[in-house]
């Protein structure tokens, strides 16, 4: 094809330098259009542990049930369950750490493309010096950056409080379930969770980290499907209710475990 | 005739050139009939500035009938101003009230250089637009009407992307000043149609990568088609974004094929 020129005035704005090509299929994630469609594929996985994270926790309702003669907490049952997943044929606890690294890496290319992208974004913008009006965009859409980040510091203080137990000074025994003040003990999910809701300072962690991921999953679940270009009037609309229904969803089963948990009703 | 004139004061943005800083400027005007568009209260604007020996503002306009483009300022914080799907051009005073504060500010990015005052390079634009914006085909004479035939809803769709006259509302609109809806609806006008389907993918390629390097990010808000003077869909920008994937993915020998 070719370009024809166009000339340029002094003001004329300079184009970003190109960077080397990578290999097919890495040169996709070196452009903007690339990253945003990874972002899109990693939200999606995302979204699928966050459900499936939800209906695991949901267990709680449960409550005892029988094995092998003894009464014992469903949702320990279900966290001893994961630790057997693909047994015999695989080693106890092998597919659970495959199923971890898939999701550790979705996390990072998720927060490395949101981190270079945001960084371009910035790059690129000017901001006026008067106010202006948002019209179509809302407050999940323009807080992605501060939800985002805002999970992650939470996801790393829900290992340390329930997966390696390094918060457990912070146990409360107020609760009928709960375990004494820094008796966290690897494997007994309903105990730990009583005890570390039985602090308040905790749930209201909790929940503030839910809202959070319920305004990202509004936007982000709304957004995907642009970025991957999934896009037919038909069915444009149930985009906007399947992002409403999705976060809504998470949102109201993540937080009655919490609630319920607090309460001591399970 | 109109019988109402507005007063107004007016804060625009002053800048000498591109390196030089700007600065809000207040001027009063009176007697603007309502029935006068805003770039015509402009006008009023700088005869009085002539008159008094001053140097008038500079603002871009070209057709003043909201089909060429040129035209664009950021008013009381809305591209082109509160009227949806109405260029500046097409904004008539009489949207406004006696009395009113009206701030003006030129089309902000760091790819839109402020050339003077109100004025703004958006060669960045057509950069995109040379880049892969056209059908390179030998065409000969012209072809009968009809010879290809195209279904209706893409016709009507190839329109509604060409409909685009390319202000740069959209970058302006965008807090991210990505310029996604702009190269999404150049792209969808030929790679909509059979004309545009040999280059499509390289087209594609092209384009995106050329708004890359001077634009930000689509992160899917959806101001630009809101301040759109014609109201271009977001949907283009889906389309592009299957499009731009699949170009790197796809086996172009297979390109003729569905
Ligand atoms: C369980 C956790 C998470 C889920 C389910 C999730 C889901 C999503 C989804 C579906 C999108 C939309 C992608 C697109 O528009 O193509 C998205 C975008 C985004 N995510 Fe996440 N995400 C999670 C965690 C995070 C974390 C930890 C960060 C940052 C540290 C983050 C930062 C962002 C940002 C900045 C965007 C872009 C928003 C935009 O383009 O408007 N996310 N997320
Ligand atoms: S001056 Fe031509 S579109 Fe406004």
């Amino acid at each position: 094809m070719a370009t024809p020129t166009i000339s340029t005035r002094p003001s004329s704005p300079t184009p970003r330098p190109k960077k080397k090509e990578l290999p097919y299929p890495l040169n996709i994630y070196q452009t903007a259009v690339g990253k945003k469609w990874v972002m899109a594929v990693t939200g999606i996985g995302l979204l699928g542990f966050v459900f499936a994270h939800m209906l695991g926790n949901l267990k709680i309702f449960i409550g005892e049930v029988e094995e092998d003669g003894v009464l014992v907490q469903d949702i320990d049952v279900y966290a001893e369950f994961l630790r057997e997943i693909g047994e015999p044929l695989f080693p106890h606890g092998s597919v659970l750490w495959l199923m971890r690294l898939g999701l550790i890496a979705m996390f990072a290319l998720h927060i490395h493309a949101a981190y270079t992208l945001n960084k371009l974004n910035n790059s690129s913008n000017v901001r006026y010096q008067q106010k202006t009006d948002w019209l179509a965009s809302n407050f999940a859409s323009r807080t992605m950056r501060y939800t985002g980040p805002i999970m992650l510091a939470y996801i790393i203080w829900h290992l340390a409080d329930l997966t390696w137990g390094f918060t457990d000074a912070l146990y409360s025994n107020d609760g009928a379930a709960g375990p004494a003040t820094g008796e966290w003990h690897h494997g007994d999910v309903y105990a730990n969770l009583h005890g570390s809701l039985g602090n308040p300072i905790s749930a209201i962690i909790y929940i503030v980290a839910n809202m959070a991921l319920a305004l990202h999953i509004f936007h982000g679940a709304w957004s995907m499907f642009q970025s991957l270009g999934i896009n037919n009037p038909r069915y444009n609309a149930a985009r906007r209710y399947f992002a409403a229904g999705f976060a809504g969803l998470i949102f109201v089963g993540n937080v009655s475990i919490v609630i319920a948990t607090m309460a001591d009703w399970v | 005739m109109s019988a109402n004139t507005l007063s107004l004061t007016l804060q625009i943005w002053r800048q000498e050139g591109p390196n030089t800083t700007g600065a809000f400027e207040t001027h009063n005007v009176s007697g603007i009939p309502d029935d006068a568009s805003f770039l015509e209260m402009l006008d009023v604007l700088n005869e009085n500035l002539i008159e008094a020996g001053k140097i008038p503002i500079e603002f871009p306009h070209d057709c003043r009938e909201g089909i060429c483009g040129t035209c664009g300022v950021m008013i009381n914080g809305r591209a082109h101003g509160q009227e949806k799907g109405t260029a500046v051009c097409q904004l008539h005073m009489r949207k406004f009230n006696d009395g009113d504060t009206i701030a003006i500010e030129p089309w902000r990015a760091t790819a839109f250089p402020v050339i003077k005052d109100l004025v703004v390079d958006r060669s960045a634009l057509d950069h995109i637009v040379a880049s892969g914006g056209f059908v390179s085909a030998p065409t000969g004479t012209a072809a009968d009407a009809n010879d290809t035939p195209i279904p209706k809803e893409v016709a009507d769709s190839a329109m509604d992307a060409a409909a685009c006259i390319g202000c740069g509302a959209c970058v302006a609109a965008c807090p991210n000043s990505a310029g996604q809806l702009f190269t999404s609806a150049k792209l969808w006008h030929l790679n909509s149609l059979p004309q545009g389907q040999p280059e499509r993918f390289r087209r594609t390629e092209a384009m995106v990568d050329t708004m890359e390097s001077f634009f930000g990010s689509c992160t899917n808000h959806g101001e630009c088609s809101e301040a759109c003077p014609k109201e271009i869909s977001l949907d283009f920008i889906a389309y592009m974004n299957r499009d731009y994937v699949k170009s790197k993915v796809f086996n172009r020998k297979l390109a003729s094929q569905k």
